[in-house]
């Protein structure tokens, strides 16, 4: 019984780690959002700026790969 | 119910020993891991070689492999600054091994019973020391040309004296997490979508396995998802190799240029 609650326990807890991604996953779409609504009013300055939205891309999604990493270690590490 | 077909997706990053090698207490094995980044390094040597005949007019490869290096050259010299010149080698062979390797473990191999393509990147032995390599070069290169002036990276200037002392620690930290962020960016980034292809082909499998019905409802959608999620791959591949050198070269630069 009460291996089955701390198995249950797990699960539940890397369940809601996996939450994390998914908030992430709004920060990378309003990086890209907002990267295509001012380059679509000034396109020609748009290519200069690439590096900086990849930046912010890289900067949003480590956050969500942080999250998915603590799943995966409550899944298959601990 | 769900215990007898148990869907294992971390099995296909285990390192197994191919030629078994021991000196002293240390495994030295040549591991599959090793293998597939022998095999990197032989594509991006034929890469390169057969692109770098120096033909006035330059046929298709030539042509590619040029791509390649300027998009690398305009990367530090945008960034860095004409004292980047130096640095091109090193973030153009990041560059192409983080490229190679990434794009070789997507290949489908496991259609070959005993096959299975493995991505070294999906490793943070592999991808930490790729970040500390990095951060090394950028903390000699700070050192030797600034000193100990070195340290006023974390002093932005302008700043009253009660503005230094909250910013210095808050400063410290960023930099010091980084060949940590830098790593674990590009090995997680890797292994999510390979559990990602591992869980969907399973449940491919599995819905094969219980007849007609349950094929279409199941394994028809898990398809169509994996070609989209392998499309996806390719271009997370190439955005991970891009964004470990934009960042790399972004770090040389503070070295070099400071604020």
């Amino acid at each position: 019984m009460a291996t089955e609650s701390i198995e249950a326990a797990r699960l539940i807890g890397a369940g809601l780690a996996a939450i994390g991604t998914g908030v992430a996953a709004i920060g990378v779409g309003i990086v890209f959002g907002q990267f295509l609504n001012s380059a679509l009013r000034n396109p020609a300055a748009s290519d200069g700026q690439f590096p900086r939205l990849m930046i912010g891309f890289a900067v949003s999604e480590l956050l969500g790969l942080m999250a998915f990493t603590v799943a995966i270690l409550i899944l298959f590490v601990v | 119910m769900a215990s007898e077909s148990k869907i294992d997706p971390m099995h296909q990053f285990t390192v197994e020993p191919i030629v078994p090698l021991h000196i002293g207490a240390y495994d030295i094995s040549f591991t599959n891991s090793a293998l597939w980044m022998v095999l990197a390094l032989a594509v991006i040597t034929a890469f390169m070689a057969t692109g770098m005949k120096r033909q006035l007019i330059p046929g298709r490869w030539q042509v590619a492999v040029e791509g390649v290096t300027g998009f690398i050259d305009d990367l530090v010299r945008v960034n860095i600054g004409p004292e980047g010149r130096k640095f091109v080698p090193y973030i153009f062979s990041l560059f192409m091994f983080i490229l190679v390797v990434n794009l070789l473990g997507l290949l489908p191999l496991a259609i070959v019973p005993g096959l299975h393509a493995f991505t070294p990147t999906s490793h943070f032995s592999i991808t930490g020391v790729l970040a500390v390599v990095s951060f090394a070069i950028v903390l000699i290169v700070g050192f030797w040309k600034h000193g100990l002036h070195f340290f006023s990276l974390f002093m932005p200037p302008g700043l009253p004296l009660i503005g230094r002392l909250l910013l210095f620690p808050i400063e410290f930290v960023s930099f010091m997490v980084r060949p940590f962020s830098l790593g674990l960016r590009l090995f997680v980034a890797m292994i999510a979508g390979h559990i990602l292809m591992e869980v969907f082909g399973s449940f491919l499998v599995s819905g094969l396995n219980g007849g007609v019905g349950l094929g279409l409802l199941v394994s028809l959608p898990s398809f169509i998802l994996i070609l989209g999620i392998s499309a996806l791959e390719l271009l997370i591949a190439l955005i991970q190799a891009y964004v470990f050198t934009l960042l790399t070269s972004l770090y040389l630069s503070d070295a070099i240029n400071l604020h």
